[in-house]
């Protein structure tokens, strides 16, 4: 069995939702996971809080947040076990994050510690 | 009490405190002297008693011979290494210089560190388990064969290997320092989780005997609770956890010991007391910022306590669950989380969610298919049922799922 890295990319991260909204998409995605970790197929993860956030550049200046020029940011991010990338995919399809518009789900297998990756 | 019911009752209460405090006292590699003085003095006792009638203090009579057939013990054993060890003689004296301490405190003292002692690393959880209930709680060979659904012999040989280990490895009689008890605590809770499951849990026949299980791992709990080192927060879950599901054990199991579902349990049958109890104890487990399996359980456990089915209710039992299976998976876990999930959203997504589930040599697992299919598709509800019926192993569980099918 592999493992596999879901990543949830933000098209934009800076809007602000209602505490409502929050709470929804909170629960929606413990759901989520919890539909996996109940198949024995969750590793680990963990939503990524803006607090704190910053990027660091080539020149080595720093600024605050990820957002800025670029829109997209990484919301947070799961690990799976799967037979196969087609099954970690299928997973992907039901994350909650991809009902907001132009949001995706990135799937990567994650290098084995084999020496060969 | 008469004689035939005070003898068995003091022997379970009292055998196990003289053996926590005679292996504390003369270390882990005598513990089957520990052991064999505490039966010599229920045999002395049953002798003397038969004919002399009962002593007006039993107990402080118990101690007494004890401590007299410690001390002849010592001296026996003195004769022997004053021979072949003499370089050892004078730690031997200093010990019987040492007076047998039976004082309250240091009987709890003692319990607590054996066990702490049994559950170490070196001992496996099935012999973990074994043990305590062998030296913690005074259970005998036999009773422990019955809870186990086994044999005394394999008992029998389970243990001394055990004992062996705990003798060989010289697993000193303490309780961790501060540094290292987080862990050892851990493999503590873990047996006294194990311990109570075997009597909550167990297809034994024999009720009285299941309860017991039940009182001893709780009784273990409260020594833990009751001692500041130990009193934690994972400590107080547990122990919540063990009094929410005490508070159903009579509403559980039926007159002719069948288990009775969750659904159709006579609520005035359970313990108030002790829902009272758990909720105090999961008050104190929220002190500070960990969240161990065992508050998760105890948080669905106490949702349990609420017998009307309001929305709330089942989300915050979903919820729980989806947390529980991050931290640590175990299929019941996830057969309940579908269960909570369609009590939220609806048979039609919790049985999409259901097959993906895979247990497919669990009966369980069909029981809650045939569960969620019924008004959906009764011809499934019907199939799932009889799949079920026929991985059942034990009698109470085929009756169940019978009646199911009957009611279908």
């Amino acid at each position: 069995m592999d493992e596999f890295i879901l990543i949830f990319r933000h098209m934009d991260g800076g809007k602000i939702a209602s505490p409502e909204q929050m709470q929804t998409w909170m629960k929606q995605t413990m759901d989520w996971i919890g539909g996996i970790a109940a198949q024995n197929k969750f590793t680990s993860g963990t939503g990524l809080p803006f607090d704190d956030a910053r990027v660091v550049r080539h020149d080595k200046t720093v600024t605050n947040g990820p957002f800025g020029e670029i829109k997209e940011t990484i919301g947070g991010f799961i690990i799976v076990k799967a037979n196969s990338v087609e099954e970690a995919v299928e997973f992907a399809k039901g994350a909650p994050v991809l009902m907001g518009e132009g949001n995706t789900v990135e799937v990567r297998k994650i290098a084995k510690r084999d020496g060969i990756h | 009490m008469t004689q035939e019911e005070l003898i068995p009752h003091l022997f379970r209460t009292e055998s196990r405190k003289i053996t926590a405090v005679l292996c504390k006292h003369f270390g882990m590699e005598h513990i089957e002297m520990a052991e064999d003085i505490a039966s010599e003095t229920f045999l002395s006792a049953l002798e003397t008693w038969t004919y002399k009638g009962i002593p007006n203090n039993p107990v402080a009579w118990l101690y007494a011979v004890a401590k007299n057939k410690a001390r002849n013990h010592t001296s026996r054993n003195n004769l022997f290494t004053e021979k072949i060890a003499p370089q050892i003689k004078r730690s031997i004296i200093d010990n019987n210089e040492m007076d047998i301490d039976l004082s309250d405190q240091n009987i709890t003292d003692s319990q607590l560190q054996m066990l702490f002692a049994i559950c170490h690393p070196s001992i496996s959880k099935e012999a973990q388990v074994g043990l305590a209930l062998r030296i913690l709680c005074g259970f005998g060979i036999e009773e422990i064969a019955t809870a186990f659904l086994t044999n005394k012999e394999t008992v029998s040989k389970r243990l001394q290997r055990a004992k062996e280990k705990l003798r060989v490895g010289k697993v000193s009689i303490v309780i961790p320092t501060d540094t290292e008890i987080g862990e050892r605590l851990e493999a503590v809770l873990t047996t006294i989780y194990l311990l109570y499951n075997e009597g909550y849990y167990s297809e034994s026949s024999d009720i009285v005997l299941r309860k017991d299980l039940c009182l001893e791992a709780m009784r273990l709990a409260y020594l833990l609770v009751e001692n500041e080192q130990t009193n934690q927060p994972a400590v107080n879950a547990l122990l919540a956890l063990m009094c929410f599901h005490s508070s159903r054990f009579e509403a559980r199991i039926s007159n002719n010991g069948e288990v009775v579902l969750y659904q159709d349990q006579d609520e005035t049958l359970w313990n108030d007391e002790l829902i009272a109890k758990g909720a105090y104890f999961l008050q104190q487990a929220s002190k500070g910022d960990q969240m161990s399996k065992y508050h998760l359980e105890a948080s669905i456990a106490y949702w349990h306590t609420i017998k009307a089915d309001t929305k709330e209710k089942w989300e915050n039992i979903l919820q729980l669950f989806n947390q529980l299976l991050q931290i640590e998976y175990s299929p019941v876990a996830a057969l309940n989380r579908t269960y909570a999930l369609s009590k939220v959203h609806g048979n039609e997504r919790a049985i999409v969610e259901a097959e993906k589930l895979g247990l497919t040599e669990n009966h369980f697992y069909f029981t809650l298919l045939g569960e969620l299919y019924k008004g959906v598709d009764n011809e499934k509800a019907k199939s799932n049922f009889q799949k079920a019926l026929a991985l059942a192993k034990t009698q109470s569980d085929k009756l169940t799922i019978q009646k199911q099918i009957e009611e279908l």
